[in-house]
């Protein structure tokens, strides 16, 4: 056994209040073994492998528990001893790899310098070995002498590993190591690491909130609710048959082109705080078969089938767990088609920005960087276009330009035909109120100084002059309603609310001037799975009910076959591939287009 | 007597009114009057407050100017029915500080001291001279024996002022406890008072018979030169404050906005100024304005005047070349902050810019405005010092917390040491910079509604 993990309690003390993010977490990574821990974002599974590391925040302790590294127990240790199997026989690749790499040494010094630390080596053979490194996570030779800032987030994240191998580490932990990272790149790093889990024989710990990257990853998955292990199994099992009812909901509630048309199950209510006293099932609030006994007894990890723990004590009890289904939809109506001759809510014909380069000390134009280069599309009333490519395709430019946010340097915007491109003042101002825009995170979308009453109620103040402060108030309160916010949220900071709620905000916020279409920029890329459920039902019903066009940027390919009608492949600035979202998920004609689904996660192992 | 209204009287007024418009307004708005029940509720802050509104208490009792009438002449006429004014204005402090102000000693003298710091000749009754520490003309004067009575009569005297300190503190409480009943920081707020009374109370009944802090070299008293001071140091902390703001945050932050030529344009006016050594311009600036004024002294019936024109003067320079460093914090901060989701949302409603600028980006800097500004006032009141020592500060007769350690300064080769003044002048400007700061912090922290909830 590689790694061994028993009761892992982590404690922060804040005043008088004691939080435990991670309260008894057992694990075991064994040699050439891949462990996924799965969990969505504060559950603690970060906290978990920085405790491995003993790098815990200031404030954060570890309070009980143990964890061995082939038998020698980790948390012993004193610090010197520590600091050798850090990077050495226990490694670990944070997910921001912008932030991890020093930007004033080459690569090359980085990795020679893990290599002395750890290896000592020197001269000739740390040559060798610095480019054996390098050949192993496929970087080429000449790349040594390159900053950080000279690579791509891609090439970091294997510099990165490249660093990490140098110690031979017995374990790898990798959080969430290509969360900032493109889908293609992403399958690249991940068959990377995979490839170097099976060559070196070693353990891999890999920390992910994403249940298609686990299924292509691991040999055992560990599922983590609110600081507690809640599901520990292979992972045929887990995604064969799962047993843990918060297992199951995290299953349906994956957008996917089967369930079209279908609302999504949501989970609903939160994950209950830290410092929050549980005595029962951790889960009991937020599941549907919840009985009394979940509440009142303490749910103990146990083996309910060889190999496969589980927290709940429905299963395998006198009252097992009822079979789930999802909610009937009520289907959308075949969006656009009947309309498709009308004029179209949004056209944009041959748009193109281009940024100049500026260079030398009288600031002479070098060059043009295409952004967005020849764009057609047109979108109709409810209708959903999806805009699928990876990042610096141009997919902002060009909502940024369609909203005439920036100028377009060339082609025209039609908003119901008529051309708002050459628009100014006050005629402009009013075309704005037909398209709103939706960002993609709701913590830098919300003015933290203002109330959420007067940020939904600046559209209406500005394009809506003539509503009075009362009717505003109404108003206000009833697209609090319709995006299933309570009332009293309006005298609220934004801080108060979750993810998921400031983008009901900023949703809230987009409708208040009655749009015809709402630009979606990866509206749901910065939450996690169970509210983006919620959001993309919210969305769904929006649209049912009010007839809105979506214009809905993104690069997550299961929610576009989940909610298209249309899809147009953005890249470098062209629209490479457009059509109908069945046909082209199914058989794309462009290479590119291939590529992007070649490289979406979930199908399987490699 | 005839009032009298200086220039900066008049600003000192005006930003008081200002102050008390915005707590008005404050309280009639409940989400505007939340984040100040929060200053209200935190000790440390409160405790600070208090302390600035007795400094600010002064400052105002300062600025309250006239000039006596000079008793009628002898035989009781009036030269034509007139009342003379005496030429020297005075304020509603050196009234209350009357005793302070007559009771001029011949030089230095240590606190409570009863003996001159200085030997000096003295001629006995018999004829003999010898030379001797001569006896204060005003401190200890009471005594008979100078050296042996004097530490049981100072202590008799500072127990009956802690005595009367303690009384008036708990008439204070009596009239205090309706509006504090309410606070969570009650307590603090009491023993604040309470420490602020028994200080009071103690130097208001030693203070009429000895010299607490010694006296200069003239003979002066060092504690009513310090109370003098602390007018002038919040003045040219708070004015140059106030000329400081709209200059950097209307610069800064429209710079860092539009970007473009308005950018170009702000970054070579504080570049520029940046790029000549402050002093220099100041001293410069000042050169100018004292030769102007004083080729026209028909301008000015009173010497305080004249000293008034200069310090508001002063404080206008510093403005001026002040405002950079703080605009240059804003154009990056605007910088980031304009690029923020929330502005680009509020753009794609069609908000004016102005609105924009209002409403998104100045409420997410003025963090930055609050803490610098807070900097800066400290920092203001020790660049005056230093201008005081090139000659280019207020004016010499003026009393400053840099005219007093200015004058420090050349006694501390002394053996044995001057140190009463630079002590007296340092412990006051601490305090003051002190409690701006740590109230400052607190205001900040309340009115970020991100910290709310944190403890």
């Amino acid at each position: 056994m590689s790694l061994v993990v028993k009761d892992l309690r982590v404690e922060i003390a804040t005043g008088e209040r004691r939080l435990i993010p991670v309260d008894g977490v057992s694990i075991e990574v064994a040699a050439n073994e891949c462990v996924v821990l799965l969990g969505e974002s504060g559950c603690g599974k970060s906290l978990t492998a920085l405790a491995l590391m003993r790098l815990l925040p200031d404030g954060a302790g570890i309070a009980d528990g143990d964890a061995l590294l082939d038998g020698e127990s980790l948390f012993d240790l004193p610090e010197r001893a520590m600091r050798a199997v850090r990077g050495g026989r226990l490694a670990m690749i944070f997910q921001e790899p912008m932030t991890s790499l020093n930007p004033v040494l080459t690569i090359g010094q980085q990795i020679e310098e893990s290599l002395t630390l750890h290896r000592d080596l020197r001269g000739e053979q740390l040559a060798v070995e610095v480019r054996r490194l390098l050949a192993a996570v496929g970087l080429p030779g000449e790349r040594l002498s390159a900053y950080p800032s000279q690579l791509s987030g891609g090439q970091r994240q294997r510099a990165l590993i490249a660093m990490m191998l140098a110690g031979e580490p017995s374990v790898l932990i990798a959080d969430e190591p290509t969360t900032a990272l493109d889908v293609t790149v992403q399958a690249q790093i991940l068959r990377l690491l995979k490839d170097l889990q099976r060559q070196r024989g070693m353990g891999l710990l890999l920390i992910t909130h994403d249940l298609d990257v686990a299924r292509d990853m691991a040999d055992r998955v560990a599922v983590m609710y609110a600081g507690q292990i809640v599901e520990w199994t292979t992972r045929e099992r887990l995604y064969g048959s799962p047993m843990h009812p918060y297992t199951r909901r995290l299953f349906q509630v994956l957008p996917s082109a089967v369930r079209r048309g279908d609302r999504l199950v949501q989970i609903s209510g939160r994950v209950p705080p830290p410092d929050a006293q549980i005595v029962g099932c951790r889960f009991a609030d937020r599941c549907s078969d919840a009985i009394e006994a979940c509440r009142a007894d303490a749910q103990g990890l146990r083996e309910v089938a060889p190999g496969h723990w589980l927290r709940c004590g429905r299963v395998g009890s006198a009252s097992p767990l009822p079979e789930v289904k999802p909610e009937a939809g009520e289907g959308r109506p075949a969006a656009g088609l009947t309309d498709r001759l009308a004029t179209p809510v949004l056209e944009l014909r041959d748009l193109a920005v281009h940024f100049p380069i500026r260079k030398g000390l009288f600031q002479r134009v070098a060059g043009h960087v295409k952004a967005v280069d020849g764009v057609s599309l047109a979108i109709h009333a409810g209708e959903t276009l999806a805009l699928v490519g990876e990042s610096g395709c141009g997919k902002t430019t060009l909502a940024r330009a369609a909203l005439r946010l920036i100028e377009p340097t060339g082609g025209q915007v039609l908003l119901s035909g008529e051309d708002i491109g050459r628009l100014d003042g006050e005629a402009l101002r009013r075309k704005r109120t037909a398209m709103q825009i939706v960002f993609q995170d709701p913590f830098s979308s919300l003015n933290p100084r203002m109330r959420v009453g007067d940020i939904i109620a600046e559209g209406l103040a500005a394009l809506r002059p003539d509503l009075d402060a009362a009717r505003r108030a109404a108003r206000v309160a009833d697209l609090l309603d319709r995006v299933g916010l309570p009332r009293d949220a309006a005298g609220r900071y934004p801080h108060e609310f979750s993810g998921g709620q400031r983008q009901r905000v900023a949703i809230a916020r987009a409708l208040a001037v009655e749009p015809r279409l709402l630009i979606c920029d990866e509206p749901t890329s910065a939450l996690d799975v169970s509210v983006q459920a919620q959001i993309l039902n919210l969305l769904a019903d929006l649209q049912r009910e009010q007839g809105l066009a979506y214009l809905f940027i993104t690069h997550n390919l299961p929610v576009v076959a989940y909610l298209a009608d249309r899809v147009a492949v953005m890249y470098q600035g062209r629209i490479v591939e457009e059509g109908e979202a069945g046909a082209l998920l199914s058989a794309p004609t462009h290479e590119y287009t291939r590529m992007l689904l070649n490289s979406a996660p979930g199908r399987g192992p490699a | 007597m005839m009032p009298v209204l200086l220039w900066t009287d008049g600003l000192i007024f005006l930003l008081v009114a200002g102050l008390a418009g915005f707590v008005f307004v404050v309280r009639r708005h409940e989400h505007l009057a939340a984040p100040w029940r929060r200053v209200a509720g935190d000790p440390v802050g409160m405790a600070a407050a208090v302390l600035l509104l007795c400094f600010t208490g002064i400052a105002v009792l300062d600025s309250l100017h006239f000039r006596p009438a000079l008793p009628a002449g002898p035989g009781g006429d009036k030269l034509g029915g007139e009342i003379q004014y005496a030429p020297e204005v005075k304020s509603l402090l050196d009234r209350a500080l009357a005793p302070l102000i007559e009771h001029q000693e011949k030089s230095y003298s240590a606190p409570f001291a009863s003996r001159l710091f200085i030997r000096e000749a003295i001629t006995l009754a018999d004829g003999r001279t010898v030379r001797d520490f001569p006896r204060l003309q005003y401190g200890g004067a009471a005594l008979a024996d100078p050296d042996a009575g004097r530490a049981g009569d100072i202590l008799v005297r500072a127990a009956a002022g802690l005595a009367g300190g303690l009384a008036v503190w708990l008439l204070l409480a009596w009239a205090l406890r309706r509006p504090l009943r309410r606070s969570a920081a009650r307590g603090t707020i009491l023993y604040t008072l309470l420490a602020v009374c028994l200080i009071v109370g103690a130097l208001a009944a030693l203070a009429p018979h000895y010299h607490v802090f010694g006296t200069d070299k003239v003979g002066q008293d060092v504690l009513y030169a310090t109370l003098k001071s602390i007018r002038t140091g919040v003045l040219i902390g708070a004015l140059t404050t106030l000329i400081t703001l709209p200059l950097a945050i209307g610069l800064g932050v429209s710079a860092g906005y539009f970007g473009g030529r308005v950018d170009d344009v702000v970054q070579y006016l504080y570049t520029t100024l940046n790029a000549i050594p402050g002093v220099l311009l100041i001293a410069a600036a000042v050169l100018m304005m004292q030769t102007q004024l004083e080729t026209h002294p028909d301008w000015f019936e009173t010497g305080a005047e004249r000293a008034d024109l200069r310090l508001l003067f002063l404080c206008m320079i510093l403005g001026m070349t002040n405002w950079t460093g703080l605009a240059r914090l804003l154009r990056g901060e605007t910088l980031k902050v304009r690029e923020l989701d929330y502005v680009v949302a509020a753009r794609a409603f069609g908000v004016s810019n102005t609105r924009i600028l209002l409403r998104h980006i100045l409420p997410n800097v003025q963090h930055i405005v609050l803490i610098s500004v807070v900097m800066d006032f400290s920092g203001l009141v020790l660049a005056e010092a230093v201008l005081s020592y090139v000659g280019v500060g207020v004016d010499p007769g003026m009393m400053s917390f840099g005219n007093m350690i200015n004058g420090a300064r050349l006694e501390l080769a002394r053996e044995p040491v001057v140190w009463w003044q630079l002590v007296a002048a340092f412990a006051f400007m601490f305090v003051l910079v002190l409690s701006a700061n740590l109230f400052a912090d607190s205001v900040r922290d309340a009115l970020d509604p991100r910290s709310r909830g944190r403890s």
